[in-house]
């Protein structure tokens, strides 16, 4: 299964981002072939709704599961809407939460905020 | 001519100044451009009122005509539209009605669907006009309503004042963008002086010719007052941190037609703002 996870930078010792829908790169990581795969995230500098880009280049990318310290309400919607779990990380350690996720650890993210939507009126 | 009244926080007395100059005049237009929480009416009680709801324009997707090209969600900036599976997600919230993805769908499978979002009062109180603009609860976006507000159409003959939202963002701008000139609307503390930095920052970026109110004014140091000063704004006059003042507004009573002191003051002010106004237009014409 195809995995993904929002990474501060392109190599695997480097940490997850703490934000997924303005995050600068994602691994998908294949937990079968072990290979591993850093894209950009073309949302990160988006105007509005980054976290909908960004879930919509995640489920484009055939994953079968996120891996994310949070998510937003639409990227939410987004990523339910094509069935793909959301997982919530234990720490900032790419490996180590691969290794959580193969070893059936982690649990599922519960608590999904509301966005930090840059509205109008604020 | 349009004159915004604004201030960076709420509570600070853009509502209390627009309404008593608007009620100074001999005939003006008082535009409610504070959306969210619009509270100039309650002073105004106006009748004979009129409402007009304001819609915005929305994608809607009918699913048979939908390839699944991608061309719409690659086209909004806004990121507005999803693609999951076999089906084109819509997020309205998101949305800025530019009508872009409508026009790019190569198979029409988009076309456009109104969403009532709020609604303009519009009534008359003795020689006020009264215009007032209202975002229902739980949208979130009252720009449309402003552009609906200030449409030429409701600009007044002699005066129009526009009671601007609180702060100094977008909805701010849209309300300020066709103003003559601006009242910022300033508190004498820290905080206050804060907040009128920022408005101050906001009518410089779009040229505004403007001058200071200073509301709330006691005896002792004025830090809102030493702004003005040290960066040469001009101050157009100073309402006192008084209980008559204080106790009229909060009934909910303009004092203008109430008190004639203040009938004198809001009369004086008004002198102060036209001429103001009509010398920055003849040197900026």
């Amino acid at each position: 299964m195809k995995i993904a996870m929002p990474v501060d930078d392109k190599i695997m010792e480097s940490s997850v981002c703490i934000t997924f829908g303005r995050t600068p790169y994602f691994l998908i990581y294949d937990t079968e072939t072990k290979e591993s795969v850093f894209i950009d995230n073309s949302a990160a500098a988006s105007q509005g709704g980054a976290g909908i880009k960004a879930a919509q280049t995640v489920v484009d990318n055939q994953v079968g599961a996120l891996l994310t310290p949070r998510c937003g309400e639409n990227a939410a919607k987004v990523i339910n809407a094509a069935n793909v779990k959301i997982y919530k990380t234990i720490n900032d350690s790419i490996k180590d939460n691969i290794a959580a996720f193969e070893e059936g650890k982690l649990l599922l993210l519960d608590e999904i905020h509301a966005g930090f939507h840059r509205h109008e009126g604020a | 001519m349009k004159i915004a009244v604004l201030s960076g926080k709420g509570g600070t007395g853009k509502t209390l100044v627009s309404v008593n100059l608007a009620a100074a005049a001999k005939e003006a237009v008082y535009i409610d451009c504070d959306v969210e929480e619009p509270n100039g009416y309650l002073f105004f009680k106006p009748e004979k009122i009129e409402s007009e709801k304001v819609s915005i324009k929305l994608p809607y997707v009918d699913e048979k005509r939908c390839t699944g090209c991608h061309k719409c969600v690659d086209f909004c900036k806004f990121n507005a539209l999803t693609y999951i599976g076999t089906k084109l997600y819509v997020f309205d919230e998101v949305c800025h009605s530019c009508g872009g993805c409508v026009l790019l769908c190569p198979e029409k499978a988009l076309s456009e669907r109104d969403k009532v979002i709020g609604e303009v009062q519009k009534g008359v109180s003795e020689n006020v006009t009264v215009i007032t603009g209202i975002l229902n609860t739980g949208e979130a976006s009252g720009i449309q309503i402003i552009k609906k507000l200030l449409d030429d159409k409701n600009e007044g003959k002699n005066l129009t004042f526009i009671d601007c939202p609180p702060g100094s963002a977008c909805i701010v701008m849209e309300s300020i963008k066709d103003a003559d000139y601006c009242i910022l609307v300033a508190e004498p503390s820290l905080f206050g002086v804060h907040n009128l930095a920022m408005v101050y920052d906001l009518i410089k970026l779009f040229k505004k010719p403007h001058g200071v109110v200073l509301n709330k004014c006691l005896n002792g140091e004025n830090p809102s007052e030493k702004f003005c000063l040290e960066k040469g704004i001009n101050i157009l006059g100073k309402l006192p941190f008084d209980n008559e003042l204080g106790t009229l507004n909060s009934n909910a009573l303009i004092s203008v037609r109430e008190s004639e002191k203040y009938r004198d003051v809001f009369s004086s002010l008004l002198q102060t703002v036209t001429k103001e106004v009509q010398y920055e237009t003849a040197i900026n014409s």
